[in-house]
């Protein structure tokens, strides 16, 4: 009831002029408006060239498959025509396959460039995504299926290969006769195609496009997601456990003593990072600095001792090269070195929220009965909880995609889905599986994101 | 020469044991320069006291010591005759009101005032049972729910003060909790903490460099000046009998002629102004004759135009300028080489007619004229 009073007489409200209020103040408004959009544009227009465009063609990356969809159109027809996907398939598919190759060689860009042989070529390399062996059976084919009679007196000469051309495919390489490329083709039929997705984490189509678990010696990326989070979270946790008392310090210190505490924090970011990490490599390798020491030290004893209750007993506590511990080139490299490298993405953004708690809430709390301990259990530690869950989130996040430091420390059981990343856009110049790796870990910080909203409260989120 | 005044005061006000007692305690931070000096101060149980003194005195640092967040260098701090300096904080059972309130702002106001009792190890119906009280004992009942952000300055201060007393103090300390009010609500919350005061029989140890807010809300009052007390008695006493120029000048309006002591009989000192005029004035705190000496004189006491041989120091002064109050005419004059000499002269009927640049006589009794150190 009061509601509608409010609105009523919200809507009477008139200047003196007799405009609606709500009108003019629009009006006002809007120039302020304008120049605040000015003045941001130019940092919008750089993020959505630099960030938003690069994302959304990565996004696209990730399921696009029309390049191979335009060379092999008549071949994906037959597909969809082929009935029992466990028996060869008719003499049309094997056409179909030629007419595809003859085709598309004559295609050329608009500068009038032949770039059939290329289309090709990189279908042959997508195909061998899906089933190894595709690229060699198609250049193979392409060279066949293209072969004119020279001696042929006709003006244009005809192709050696004609019609029926199943006998001849299987006799030039024996691999047409096996049912599992034709299936395979199943994977790539769609111009939008999920397969990259299922790739990463280690799924596939089957010849009727059903998703389906990948042969188990086929099966790597699924483990090195659980790793990746692995190392991600143990890194998150054990810089929240060394970074949280150095933030305290930083934070409660007299200024001078901070202030060089602060230089030490900071010191790693005026190190090159590849340093840092040879550095580690000295320390950590077996013959390293850390192994070395604890040989030293530790005690080297044996022989017969008469112990009471048990007598003369053989005691060796001698420690032999085989017990160096090894701590490089494995997973508990990839967590020291990270955990070093990341510590002060921990340390600042807790070290800011500290900053700002004033130390008479502690006095208070001591002054109102609490011990030390509880008084920075109740009342200190709820309010640096933004500067957790914000150094948290930094460190997570730069962790999940981390890449260099497993790659030269990491060995086989540390390395991260970065590296695997790295490795399909350099290597197998798998794209599209880079691509839909890059957007598996951006979902994952946006679902982190959202948990944390849901959590705790993006308001409570303080960076610095 | 001030200590051994502040240590008798007390002696003089009760018997009693008193609740809190610094002995000869001194603070100094770094070492180098004490910021309390041989502070020596007893408070009675029921008490009101308030120590006051201008920024840096070292007011704040006293309370500290006090609560037990700052140790002190040298003294000893005594709670109900137990001495004090090996207690922690959490251990005294003193309350507290801090200048900023350090109101937990995670805590909602029911949970801030709760806490205390919690560490208590209370249980949770006579938790919930004391909170309302004190809620209801500051008038925000209906706030239990609400954060510390959500309120105002006013409504903030006031549930500190409850957070305080909630669980049931001997003694509360407060350190300027009224500094960030207007005047309306100071003035509206120095009621409600005297009222408080009185109706549950606290000690309260107060600090506030505003000589209004202590003098209305004392029993008796410390003045501070750098790291010494140099008085510490009731209001009327720090108003009417000031002890050295400093309190005189600090306590309420105060007209200063600078002289030297000419002679000394009794209690009346003859000090000659700087201008050449001879003042017949109350000894107070002078030392022997030729010493330098100050004249305190409140500008309520000067009689404009007295009756000839009714006061014995009258002088000739001429009216510089007239500021009108309502109740009162502020005239400054320029009467024995000064020239800023304020006189309040009330509004009433049979005034003298004055006028800028007019000449006439002022005076004053020797008792409303103090000598003091100079
Ligand atoms: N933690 C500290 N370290 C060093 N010096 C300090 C510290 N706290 C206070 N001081 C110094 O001690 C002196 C007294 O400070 P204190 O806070 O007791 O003054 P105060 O009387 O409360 O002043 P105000 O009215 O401004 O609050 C000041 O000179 C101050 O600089
Ligand atoms: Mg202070």
């Amino acid at each position: 009831m009061s509601d509608t009073s409010i609105t009523n007489s919200q809507e009477l409200l008139l200047t003196n002029d007799g405009v609606p209020l709500k009108v003019s103040l629009r009006k006002s408004l809007r120039r302020t408006k304008i120049r605040s959009f000015l003045l941001i544009l130019p940092p919008l227009l750089f993020l959505l060239l630099m960030f938003v465009t690069p994302i959304g063609s990565l996004l696209s990356r990730s399921v696009d498959d029309i390049a191979i969809n335009k060379v092999f159109p008549q071949t994906f027809a037959q597909y969809e025509l082929w009935e029992d996907k466990s028996q060869l398939p008719s003499e049309e598919m094997f056409a179909a396959v030629v007419n595809d190759i003859r085709v598309t060689i004559k295609v050329k860009d608009d500068e009038g460039i032949d770039i059939g042989k290329n289309l090709l070529g990189r279908s042959g390399t997508r195909m061998t995504y899906e089933y190894s062996g595709w690229k060699s059976l198609i250049s193979k084919t392409i060279k066949s299926a293209l072969k004119v009679d020279k001696k042929s007196k006709e003006e244009v000469k005809p192709f050696i290969w004609e019609a029926p051309f199943k006998d001849k495919m299987i006799k030039r390489d024996k691999r047409w006769a096996k049912v599992e490329f034709w299936q395979s083709l199943g994977a790539m039929k769609d111009p939008y195609t999920m397969g990259y997705y299922l790739n990463a984490v280690d799924l596939k189509f089957d010849a009727n496009k059903n998703i389906i678990q990948k042969e188990e010696y086929l099966k790597i990326y699924n483990t090195i997601w659980i790793r990746t989070l692995q190392v991600s979270l143990m890194v998150t946790i054990f810089c929240l456990l060394l970074a949280y008392p150095v933030a305290y310090l930083l934070a409660t210190l007299p200024m001078k003593t901070s202030n060089l505490l602060m230089i030490c924090v900071l010191m790693p970011f005026w190190t090159s990072l590849l340093v840092r990490i040879v550095a580690w490599m000295i320390m950590l390798q077996q013959n390293g600095v850390v192994n070395d020491t604890l040989m030293y030290i530790l005690p080297c004893f044996e022989g017969m001792v008469n112990l009471p209750f048990f007598g003369a007993t053989n005691i060796d506590l001698c420690f032999s090269d085989e017990d160096r511990l090894p701590m490089m080139y494995n997973f508990t490299g990839t967590i020291i070195v990270m955990t070093q490298v990341l510590l002060p993405f921990m340390i600042l953004p807790i070290y800011s929220v500290m900053k700002g708690i004033p130390p008479s809430y502690m006095k208070a709390a001591q002054n109102l009965g609490a011990t030390p301990t509880r008084a920075f259990i109740r009342v200190y530690m709820p309010q640096s909880v933004p500067g957790i869950g914000a150094g948290c989130i930094l460190v997570f996040i730069v962790a999940i995609g981390y890449y260099i430091t497993p790659e030269l420390v990491g060995g086989k059981d540390g390395i991260m889905i970065g590296n695997f990343v790295a490795r399909e856009m350099q290597r197998t110049l798998n794209w599209g599986l880079a691509a839909a790796m890059g957007a598996i870990l951006l979902a994952a910080v946006l679902v982190l994101y959202w948990a944390y909203d849901r959590l705790i409260g993006l308001d409570n989120l303080k960076m610095g | 020469m001030s200590k051994d005044k502040t240590s008798k005061e007390p002696k003089l006000k009760s018997m009693e044991e008193p609740l809190v007692k610094f002995k000869n305690v001194q603070k100094s931070y770094d070492g180098e320069i004490l910021v309390v000096k041989d502070f020596n101060l007893d408070v009675a149980p029921g008490e009101f006291v308030t120590m006051l003194g201008p920024s840096g005195s070292g007011k704040t640092t006293c309370l500290m010591m006090l609560a037990g967040f700052e140790p002190t260098t040298n003294g000893t701090i005594y709670l109900k005759g137990k001495p004090i300096n090996n207690v922690p904080p959490h251990k005294r059972g003193i309350g507290m009101v801090f200048q900023n309130y350090a109101l937990f702002p995670h805590m909602t106001v029911a949970e801030n005032l709760s806490f205390p009792l919690e560490v208590r190890k209370m249980g949770k119906t006579e938790r919930e049972a004391k909170v309302n009280r004190a809620l209801d004992m500051v008038q925000l009942g209906e706030f239990g729910q609400r954060r510390p952000m959500q309120l105002s300055g006013g409504q903030q201060q006031r549930v500190a003060v409850a957070r305080s007393l909630v669980f049931d103090p001997d003694l509360v300390l407060m350190d300027e909790p009224l500094g960030a009010l207007d005047k309306n609500l100071r003035e509206q919350m120095q009621y409600e903490i005297k009222h408080l005061h009185e109706s549950l029989g606290l000690t309260v140890v107060y600090v506030t460099h505003d000589q209004t807010e202590a003098l209305t809300m004392s029993n008796r009052i410390a003045v501070f000046n750098d790291g010494v007390v140099l008085q510490c008695s009731s209001p009327e006493d720090l108003y009417e009998k000031p002890e050295n120029s400093f309190v005189a000048n600090f306590i309420g309006e105060n007209n200063r002629l600078m002289g030297t002591v000419e002679a000394i009989k009794g209690n009346i000192a003859t000090v000659k102004t700087d201008s050449g005029d001879v003042v017949v004035a109350t000894k107070v705190n002078v030392g022997k004759v030729g010493d330098r000496a100050t004249l305190s004189l409140r500008p309520e006491r000067i009689i404009v135009a007295p009756k000839k041989g009714k006061t014995p120091n009258t002088y000739s002064a001429k009216v510089e300028e007239l500021i009108y109050h309502g109740d009162h005419i502020r005239t400054r004059f320029s009467v024995c080489g000064h020239d800023d000499f304020i006189v309040k002269i009330p509004n009433s009927i049979d005034n003298v007619d004055l006028k800028k640049g007019k000449q006439v006589d002022i005076g004053w009794m020797s008792e409303d004229c103090l000598a003091l150190d100079g």
